[in-house]
């Protein structure tokens, strides 16, 4: 343990430093800014568009959750809605893969997914927050019925190639002997009474004591061995039942050894609001929302219809595009308005006479890379082997994580697993830049390294690469702070008769909510200006 | 201490969070194919840093390629004429194309964009140096 001498003289400001040392920032975030700043997404319950809007007309650019959302709140308030779309199919990407389903990325490789009846493979968008309201009010309202989604695994794994030698740790492991263990450190320095700085007495006798129970220490502020540490942190040997089933405490793991490990630093994933219980899933795949709002506006849509150039004049809007399947033919739809969901890597390549502001926000946005692997196994070894159900290991390999299905749990049938899941930096472009074959032969031998299992038990995979994407080219829209600054109001406003909607026009992008709430927020400015005249 | 941004904490912080973390063994493979060390790319020549890295959308051959939108053939493609010109772009992004220099070297960024400028059918000789690319930053 270390001396204590390092923390002397310890001020507030350090004190709140060390407390986002062990929590992670975000747990540092939250004390920061206090109750109340972070309360909801900012859904404020179902669109409320009054006024008759006297059968004026929009077209909709994109059949995906924003654009869906727009046709079924416009078509109820008295619109006539028309809805074109790029893919064969609606959600964008909002989807599922499944066995028999094929995908074709840019540069031209076809994959098809082998999986068994009932598995699949959310390779877009596939976990909701308890506070995402509006997606959360919708799937409530068409049906969509929801099951827990785990994040926060303590049985999962936190993977360093460099430390342990190579060995997994649990979650459970690592987050326990952390926080008992800086837990020792401070109370030992506040229990001296060596803070400093506006922490009163009171304050860091009561700290002692919040340490104590926090960290499992014992008597005199020791993180040790014994019975009631494994309380926490899990036995060597659990306690059973009759003869010989006393319990049989575990080794801590050393403070050195795990922060030289780093594996500390995944530990926010599991503190982050956005990842905080409850999580969900629907039932059977994310693409159950795409469908329930499918079968409200499934009439209005237009497939294959690849957007050339958008136009707008006093009188109305009109939209140029090409049947994908009768290549070099070109057709018009018109419009008295224009909601435009076309991701931006897109629309910046598409003619459109908007305002100097309104284009410069549409380039000023690059799209972030991502890479999703989906292997099926012939067991659900690690339900059975491991005791993992559900959650999410992370590794500095790299397939960054492997995710456990939240579903079917403790059966007997395959599984799929997500086994691997990037999102920018380098490894997401050399995933991407490999043939689709290619990416699921890499992310078996990865995660072979985690769960030897996988030589035995891996049947076949899939990959999902954002940047080959034909319909998005890019995951979603990847925000700087100065760009936002710039142009992310001009983005949003009404140009003429366009407005854009869409996760990237939104503070929460690649999330589904920021799609709803972008869309929701667009189709009520637009209404007001329609029923002002 | 100051505040942490609210803004940040969407699934950009969360991967920014665990960059302490993010390390790997660098793998390389009979096709070529290579996973870095760290957040940066390892790649060190023009044609390695293409292969996994342009190459995720530009594709094998320098073709580009058509969905949607379209990625820009770098194949016989006349915009590389100024060397500055893709240096610029590949430090600092262009529309949707995110700036995948930031993740490189001077020395890589100027290797690449040789390779991409002798290479797919372009045969612009005037090599860029990576001085030029710390003042393209």
């Amino acid at each position: 343990m270390q001396s204590s001498q390092y923390f002397s003289g310890m001020s507030r400001r350090n004190l709140l430093s060390l407390i986002g040392l062990t929590a992670g920032s975000a747990a540092m975030y939250q004390a920061m800014t206090s109750l109340g700043l972070a309360v909801e997404s900012g859904y404020k319950g179902p669109v409320k568009l009054e006024g008759d809007p006297k059968g004026a007309t929009v077209l909709i650019l994109g059949a995906g959750l924003a654009g869906m959302t727009a046709a079924l709140e416009l078509r109820q308030a008295g619109y006539k809605v028309k809805i074109l779309e790029y893919n064969n199919r609606s959600g964008g990407r909002n989807w599922t893969l499944r066995g028999g389903d094929s995908y074709t990325e840019l540069g031209g490789a076809t994959q098809k997914c082998e999986f068994d009846e009932g598995l699949y493979i959310n390779p877009g968008p596939w976990r909701i927050p308890y506070h995402h309201n509006g997606l959360l009010a919708y799937c409530r309202r068409l049906g969509v019925t929801l099951e827990p989604f785990q994040q926060l695994n303590h049985n999962a794994f936190l993977h360093s190639s460099k430390a342990f030698g190579g060995k997994p740790q649990r979650v459970r492991d690592i987050k326990i002997d952390f926080q008992g263990h800086v837990s020792e450190l401070l109370a030992k320095v506040a229990h001296t009474g060596k803070l400093e700085g506006g922490v009163t007495k009171e304050d860091q006798e009561m700290l002692v004591e919040a340490l104590r129970s926090w960290g499992a220490l014992d008597k005199d502020y020791a993180y040790t061995k014994s019975v009631a540490t494994s309380e926490f942190r899990g036995f060597a040997k659990d306690p059973g039942g009759g003869l010989g089933a006393a319990p049989v405490p575990s080794d801590p793991i050393a403070l050195t050894d795990i922060l030289s490990s780093g594996l500390w630093g995944s530990l926010a994933n599991f503190a982050l609001y956005e990842f905080q219980t409850t999580m969900f899933q629907p039932v059977g795949g994310i693409d159950m929302i795409g469908k329930a709002f499918t079968k409200e506006v499934g009439d209005l849509i237009t497939y294959n219809a690849k957007v050339s150039k958008i136009h707008q004049d006093e009188k109305g809007v009109t939209v140029t595009y090409e049947d994908v399947q009768k290549p070099g033919t070109t057709a018009e739809e018109k419009a008295d308005w224009c909601i435009c969901t076309i991701p931006l890597t897109i629309l910046a390549q598409i003619e459109i006479n908007v305002g100097a502001p309104m284009q410069a926000a549409i380039e000023a946005v690059p799209y972030a890379s991502s890479v999703k692997v989906g292997l099926q196994f012939k067991r659900r070894f690690w339900e059975q082997d491991e005791l993992i159900f559900g959650g999410v290991s992370y590794t500095d390999l790299p397939i960054t994580q492997i995710s456990y299905p939240s579903t079917s749990f403790n059966t007997n049938g395959k599984g799929v697993l997500l086994g691997a899941y990037t999102w920018n930096g380098p490894h997401s472009y050399e995933f991407t830049s490999m043939a689709p074959e290619e990416r699921v032969k890499r992310a078996v031998e990865y995660g072979t390294m985690i769960h030897p299992q996988y030589k035995d038990e891996f049947e076949n995979g899939i990959s999902m690469a954002w940047h080959r994407s034909p319909f998005t080219l890019g995951c979603a829209g990847d925000w700087t702070e100065e760009a936002r600054k710039e142009h992310y109001d001009n983005l949003c406003q009404i140009d003429g008769r366009i407005v854009l909607a869409g996760e990237h026009a939104s503070y929460i992008p690649a999330w589904m909510e920021g799609a709803i709430l972008s869309s929701l927020d667009a189709i009520t400015r637009l209404h007001q200006r329609v029923v002002a005249g | 201490m100051t505040q942490q941004p609210k803004h940040s904490l969407g699934l950009v912080a969360a991967t920014a969070l665990v960059t302490a973390f993010s390390a790997t063994v660098a793998l390389a493979d009979s096709a070529g194919a290579t996973f870095s060390d760290g957040d940066n790319f390892s790649e060190k020549t023009g044609q390695e840093l293409y292969a996994n890295v342009c190459q995720a959308c530009h594709m094998d051959q320098g073709q580009g390629a058509v969905g949607a939108g379209k990625y820009p053939a770098l194949a016989k493609n006349v915009n590389l004429e100024a060397g500055g010109y893709p240096v610029f772009v590949i430090l600092h992004g262009l529309k949707g194309m995110p700036p995948v220099g930031k993740m490189m070297s001077d020395d890589q960024v100027a290797a690449v964009v040789n390779y991409v400028r002798t290479n797919f059918g372009n045969d612009y000789k005037d090599a860029v140096t990576a001085e030029d690319v710390a003042g393209s930053r």
